[in-house]
């Protein structure tokens, strides 16, 4: 669904992709987990064509991202940031149907698909009249998740998509996003730095470092199975709250 | 401030007009312009020519205190102004920079080259003179000009124009041996004020002064014949229309050096009009009924309200539809932006006096190069703005505006430059405030507005008159302020409480 081919892109700082190459299988969502600085980010920077490879291609489908089709292929995908990159100018109602209006659906057409929109990431009509200044974290995300999903894209984005929540809003919002990634079938890359949160969302996880892919599969492969002994290390760093509470005990 | 001797007029100045328009050359015929500069004598005589032409049914309009020599000038050069007295030294060392002691054909014939003709001699000298307190002249023993060398302490106080001018300081310092140190610049009428108040000891006047005998000066000895004679002329275009001609060259010889002082001593020293002046003089002398219209307070400031309002409001809206799009280019073209906003920072130093003065030669004198430099003083502040409210935008929001798919012009106009609003918006009132400022220099160049009475105020010394155009132009740049003020908050409204 979503085809890097030997992407490769240096960026100012001396971070570096050399010749990085993945496909995600249709339906299937992964988590890009890795230490800070690894090149998460910048992989879903390239998947929705906000950067440029050096060389070689980046595809949704069967179409290559060329600087023509940019436009037309992004309303493929659905981008979901950290702070949920609202447009603070414009109520949660016009940020959502921004796009759908640009594009001339009919009236009839952008009500149905709010009301399903509405369902789907519980909100009511009231969220939906406020400015997005004026609506809670939670609340945010939601609506920036309502504006990815308008136009029923078959690929969704998420830069720490909870990143920037409380413990509860968060946990509760995990178990939203996984029941919708189910219900959904649609091909989800999803970037978290937390590792648990990576395994209980997503299918398969992808670990990288330094610009490269150290491992793909689901968590329990990379725990029992890890390729190196980065893998296991970086497994072994995320302290559990039963660590926490026996550490206490000692 | 009661400066109307000629109140039992209202009935005949009703009347006049509808006979000027029996007898007048129609109304295809474009009115003759005549000019003056930014001295009372000049603008005295600038009504008398004027009021010649309409009591002959000739349409005239005056152009008064368009700034010094060379704006009225070249505004003959370019046809912005039909006539204007000049004075024959003047003429020939500072305009075509010729020897002072040449003679009438010479000077005629110099004249033709430009297509300039002289129409009238007026009859009186009006040369420049050196003086000083009567007292101090008295106490240091000084007659003449040569006797200044004796005392190098003496400060002078000389007119801006007289300092640079070939026939002015330099000249003058050369053929003395003057030891003194440089001068100071000063405007001509302050310079009076400034000697009464002992801040100068030697200052420049005019022979036909009013202000000679009423602050008791001495008039220093031109005892080596430096200063050349300034007989005052009619210059006139090549093609004005001979009806006109005649009717200037009747003011030949009608005044001499003492009844140009009085004249101006009746609008220096008296506070009354020019208009009212010259239509006295040419009631008196030549025996003509001049219309003449004496607008009440509140007219005249509706009218320079208008004027100052027209300036502004195009200079400024022209500058918003160019500048808004080059800083929307500059910001998505970065490199070429850098040069934008260079050329428009160069515009920025250019001192806004010279900028008027630079602009004549292609737009003339009047509203026109007023607007056209109001309108390039307003790019920067607004270019500036517009691009970086929209390079500082949250990069969150331009990166979801982009990934939506939005093509660069509807991002743009639906996102990015609604958010930048505030910042264009802080930049028009920059640009606006400096520019209701900056207008009242147009004044000087005949754009009217605010700076017309502050202009006459200080050539008169009438504080009233001073007040009556800083007042509003004062008020005008707060109310401006304001109104921007009040909009920002409104736009910005959305972002007063961002994040939990």
């Amino acid at each position: 669904m979503l085809t890097f081919d030997a992407v490769t892109l240096r960026l100012a700082g001396g971070f570096a992709l050399e010749s990085l190459s993945f496909a995600l299988e249709p339906g299937r969502t992964t988590a890009l987990v890795g230490p800070s600085g690894c090149g998460k980010s910048t992989v879903l920077r390239l998947a929705a064509a906000l950067l440029k490879p050096e060389s070689g291609s980046v595809s949704i489908g069967s179409q290559m991202f060329t600087a023509r089709n940019a436009n037309a292929l992004r309303h493929r995908l659905g981008y979901v940031l950290q702070e949920g990159g609202l447009f603070p100018h414009m109520t949660a109602e016009e940020n959502v149907t921004l796009m759908a209006k640009h594009l001339r659906w009919r009236g009839s057409r952008i009500d149905e698909r709010i009301d399903e929109l509405l369902a789907l990431v519980h909100l009511t009509p009231e969220h939906l009249a406020r400015r997005p200044s004026s609506l809670s974290g939670g609340e945010r995300q939601r609506v920036s998740l309502a504006r990815a999903l308008m136009l029923d894209p078959t690929l969704l984005l998420f830069d720490e998509p909870l990143g920037a929540l409380d413990p509860i809003v968060r946990h509760e919002l995990q178990r939203e996003l996984r029941q919708l990634f189910r219900s959904l079938g649609k091909t989800v890359l999803l970037v978290t730095h937390d590792i648990v949160e990576a395994g209980y969302l997503a299918d398969d996880l992808m670990l990288m470092r330094d610009g490269q892919i150290v491992q793909t599969g689901p968590l329990r492969e990379l725990v029992q199975a890890p390729a190196e002994a980065f893998v296991a290390d970086f497994i072994a760093a995320q302290r559990q709250l039963n660590d926490v509470l026996s550490e206490e005990a000692e | 401030m009661s400066r109307s001797p000629l109140r039992a007029w209202p009935a005949l100045s009703l009347l006049l007009p509808l006979l000027a328009a029996a007898q007048g050359d129609g109304p295809g015929r474009p009115a003759v312009v005549i000019g003056s500069k930014a001295f009372t004598e000049s603008v005295i005589l600038g009504e008398i020519m004027t009021g010649v032409l309409q009591s002959e049914g000739i349409p005239a309009t005056h152009r008064r205190e368009l700034g010094g020599t060379r704006v009225l000038w070249n505004g003959l050069q370019t046809g912005d102004i039909d006539a204007y007295v000049e004075y024959t030294g003047t003429i020939l060392l500072e305009i075509l920079r010729e020897d002072p002691a040449a003679d009438d054909a010479r000077l005629e014939s110099l004249l033709a080259e430009h297509g300039v003709v002289i129409a009238a001699r007026l009859g009186f000298n009006n040369t420049y003179v050196l003086g000083m307190r009567e007292a101090q002249a008295e106490a240091l023993g000084i007659r003449r000009i040569s006797d200044l060398r004796a005392h190098p302490d003496l400060r002078f106080g000389l007119s801006n124009e007289f300092v640079s001018r070939a026939d002015g300081w330099p000249g003058l310092r050369a053929a003395y041996e003057l030891p003194h140190a440089e001068p100071r610049g000063i405007q001509h009428d302050l310079a009076y004020r400034g000697l009464a108040a002992r801040s100068v000891d030697v200052i420049d006047l005019y022979s036909t002064d009013a202000e000679i005998e009423y602050y008791q000066l001495r008039r220093l000895e031109d005892d080596r014949g430096y200063f050349p004679r300034y007989d005052a002329v009619i210059l006139y275009r090549q093609g004005l229309r001979s009806a006109a001609v005649e009717a200037l060259a009747r003011l030949e010889g009608t005044l001499d050096e003492d009844s140009m002082a009085a004249l101006n001593a009746a609008v220096k020293l008296d506070g009354r009009q020019a208009t009212a002046v010259a239509a006295a003089f040419l009631r008196e002398r030549l025996g003509m009924n001049v219309a003449f219209r004496e607008d009440g307070r509140l007219q005249r400031f509706l009218d320079r309200s208008l004027e100052h309002l027209r300036l502004v409001g195009i200079s400024l809206g022209a500058a918003i539809l160019i500048a808004i799009p080059l800083g929307v280019l500059a910001y998505l073209r970065p490199r070429l932006g850098e040069m934008v906003l260079a050329a428009t920072s160069i515009v920025q130093t250019i001192p806004a006096l010279a900028l008027l003065v630079l602009l004549i030669p292609w737009l003339g004198i009047g509203a026109k190069p007023a607007i056209a430099a109001l309108f390039l003083f307003s790019l920067l502040p607004i270019v500036r703005n517009t691009q970086a409210g929209l390079r500082n935008l949250p990069p969150d929001v331009r990166e979801s505006a982009v990934a939506l798919g939005l093509p660069t012009a509807a991002r743009l106009r639906l996102v990015e430059l609604p958010l930048a609003g505030p910042s264009i918006l802080a930049g028009i009132k920059t640009a606006a405030v400096i520019n209701v400022g900056t207008a009242t220099l147009g004044a000087l160049i005949g754009a009217g507005g605010y700076g017309e009475p502050i202009l006459t105020g200080i050539r008169l010394d009438d504080m009233g008159l001073i007040l009556e155009g800083a007042i509003p132009a004062a008020a005008l740049a707060l109310l401006v302020q304001g109104a921007f003020e009040l909009a920002e908050r409104r736009w910005g409204r959305w972002e007063v409480q961002r994040g939990d």
